[in-house]
């Protein structure tokens, strides 16, 4: 036990040495967090709108004015044909389009009601949800002030149409998919790097010749990173609460719960790596093309899995990471509990498991 | 050539530390090591030469605990190679080709850490310590960076390193490469001192005027064993002037390439 200790405070030591590393790994997720906190809170101003009006009554002709007034939108007032509608979209000239149908006043008088449709360019998902918002706004102000002659409230349902990117995938996306990314790479590429370090320098024979028991330099080496990986965690989950208004909804024990699952996973992954790498930039490369990458595209943060070709959705139920985030997303943002995520921290449990005793198998092997 | 095992010009009473008896290692057909037979008495230095893929890493990792031999017996300080390596761990110190000490800590914390993953008490590693950099007069070097040190110094710090916990045995696996020569023979000052303390060193090593600062000499061609014997009976049986002379003659007939 002791010896234990000596050796984990040696890995500490290496950590606290190498400034540079130290503050790539602190700093990556704060960066992250932070400039998504900008990319946020911007406004979203003149965004290039058109209106196409098939009733021209006094009531449409209101409700443009309301819109053509307020600062966020840049209207082009001409009709066009539903074609042209789409040529404006794909090009990206039009950021959204507000169609009024035939008989709109009439409508809204006869029956109490009227259809607005709103269709917005959703491949910037803030912007498109960031503009809907502000239509639907003006149109409920507007709705607010109109009663029928009886005295019954009329309104106006604005039909929001999101192009592109029906599920908006976007803002609070983020904050999980940071968080599979760093204590992925922080897991993985510092837990493979050290290993091939020893083995580099040659200190790893001198270990192995040493009575120290293999199972105790696994342990000190996942130690140091283990922590940094559960401070990480929490440096996230305060700067996205406190920055960007995105508090943990469910229970903060089930998300650490299963972050150190998570992380235990990246762990065994990058203990398997360093088996086969030789150089610490072979560990490096291995860690950033062979994990990295996947988490990236095949975790669902910045594509969505639904929308892939078959084989890669199949690919991407290996990808720890992939269900990591539909943990975070559901105990984070929507406040789910255990009885909802209880089959993703199963696969993980699983994974985490079986790749631990493999890594730990094959690193014994390895070194006979 | 039949290896030779008993030393006549030397006459010692104590029990050999090392013993092999047909120590043989097969990777697949390959065979690394063959039938590797020879002693080794406490406080003897024990130079083990061979060209590169001969078979010197395997016979000493073999000894070391590292590898477990196909076939064939050997003890080192008493204890057997197969059953009892964790016992045998604990009595050998080991220095490999790469200079092994880490660059990122200082002098005194790679003292501290090697002495503590021996499972020395605080108080022993303080001692020794202090002991260790007194002798190689780097006493202000303590709270220094490895890395800053010049590669003489260190070599010689990892080679005390290795001793730090005492060992009966200390395996030195080519500990002098890339040193100049003035430095390679002060190494080679602290390498008497600790045989003359009663410590065995096998080391293994290219360079042939240190082979001629063995008591005793044994060289490997293609796996086994070719000649065992002090320097100077083994330049009058190869009628060389020099070691080179005798392993040239020996290690030119090799028919395995490096690897």
């Amino acid at each position: 036990m002791k010896q234990l200790i000596t050796f984990i405070r040696k890995e500490f030591l290496h950590v606290f040495r190498d400034r540079k590393t130290l503050l790539m790994l602190f700093g990556l997720p704060i960066a992250q967090i932070v400039l998504f906190g900008f990319a946020l809170s911007n406004e979203i101003k003149d965004s290039k709108v058109v209106v196409a009006d098939y009733s021209k009554d006094a009531v449409t002709r209101q409700l443009i004015n309301k819109i053509a007034a307020s600062k966020y939108f840049d209207l082009e007032q001409s009709l066009q044909s539903a074609d042209q509608l789409q040529a404006a979209f794909k090009k990206g000239t039009i950021k959204m389009a507000i169609i009024f149908p035939q008989n709109f006043a009439t409508d809204l008088i006869h029956t109490n009601k009227a259809t607005v449709q709103v269709i917005a360019d959703a491949s910037d998902p803030n912007q498109a949800t960031t503009i809907t918002n502000y239509v639907t706004q003006i149109i409920t102000d507007y709705n607010a002030g109109l009663a029928n002659d009886a005295g019954q409230p009329m309104q106006i349902l604005p039909e929001l149409q999101m192009l592109y990117n029906p599920e908006l995938r976007g803002a609070p996306n983020f904050v999980p998919g940071v968080m599979a990314l760093v204590l992925m790479l922080v897991c993985t590429m510092m837990t493979s790097v050290a290993i091939v370090k020893e083995k580099e320098l040659g200190t790893m024979e001198i270990l192995l010749v040493s009575p120290f028991k293999t199972i105790y330099i696994i342990i000190a080496k996942l130690a140091p990173n283990l922590i940094i990986s559960v401070v990480n965690l929490f440096i996230i989950l305060i700067l996205s609460s406190v920055f960007l208004d995105l508090p943990v909804k469910g229970s903060v024990l089930l998300l650490v719960f299963d972050s150190i699952l998570f992380i235990m996973t990246s762990l065994s992954i990058g203990l398997l790596l360093s088996i086969n790498a030789k150089t610490q930039q072979a560990a490096m490369m291995g860690s950033l093309m062979g994990m990295m990458l996947p988490t990236m595209l095949l975790t669902g943060f910045l594509f969505p899995i639904e929308n892939m070709p078959l084989p890669m959705q199949f690919l991407s139920n290996i990808v720890p990471s992939r269900w990591y985030f539909i943990i975070i997303k559901k105990v984070m943002l929507k406040g789910l509990g255990f009885s909802s995520v209880w089959k993703e921290t199963l696969i993980l449990a699983g994974m985490c498991l079986s790749l631990f005793a493999i890594s730990l198998r094959r690193f014994k092997i390895r070194l006979q | 050539m039949q290896p030779t095992i008993n030393d006549p010009g030397k006459q010692r009473s104590t029990r050999p530390v090392i013993t092999a008896e047909k120590l043989t290692k097969k990777f697949g057909h390959f065979i690394a090591a063959n039938e590797l037979t020879f002693e080794v008495e406490k406080g003897e230095i024990f130079g083990f030469l061979g060209a590169n893929g001969a078979g010197k890493t395997t016979a000493m990792r073999m000894l070391c605990g590292l590898l477990t031999p196909s076939s064939g017996k050997a003890t080192i300080a008493g204890f057997d190679v197969y059953t009892e390596t964790e016992k045998i761990k604990r009595r050998i110190g080991y220095m490999s080709q790469k200079f092994s000490l880490y660059d990122d800590l200082t002098v005194a914390e790679n003292i501290r850490f090697y002495g503590g993953i021996y499972g020395m008490e605080s108080k022993q590693i303080k001692i020794k310590t202090t002991e260790l950099l007194q002798e190689l007069q780097l006493q202000d070097e303590a709270r220094t960076l490895v890395r800053e040190l010049p590669l003489g110094w260190k070599q010689k710090l990892s080679f005390s390193v290795s001793l730090v916990h005492n060992p009966d045995i200390v395996f030195l696996d080519e500990p002098t490469g890339g040193v100049d020569p003035v430095t390679r023979r002060q190494f080679w000052d602290l390498i008497y001192h600790a045989a003359d303390k009663g410590v065995t060193i096998f080391v293994t090593t290219h360079y042939m005027d240190e082979a001629e600062y063995c008591n005793r000499v044994s060289i490997m061609v293609d796996g086994v064993i070719a000649a065992l014997d002090s320097p100077t009976r083994l330049k009058q049986q190869f009628a060389g002037n020099t070691m080179e002379d005798v392993f040239y003659e020996l290690a030119r007939n090799a028919k395995r390439k490096d690897d």
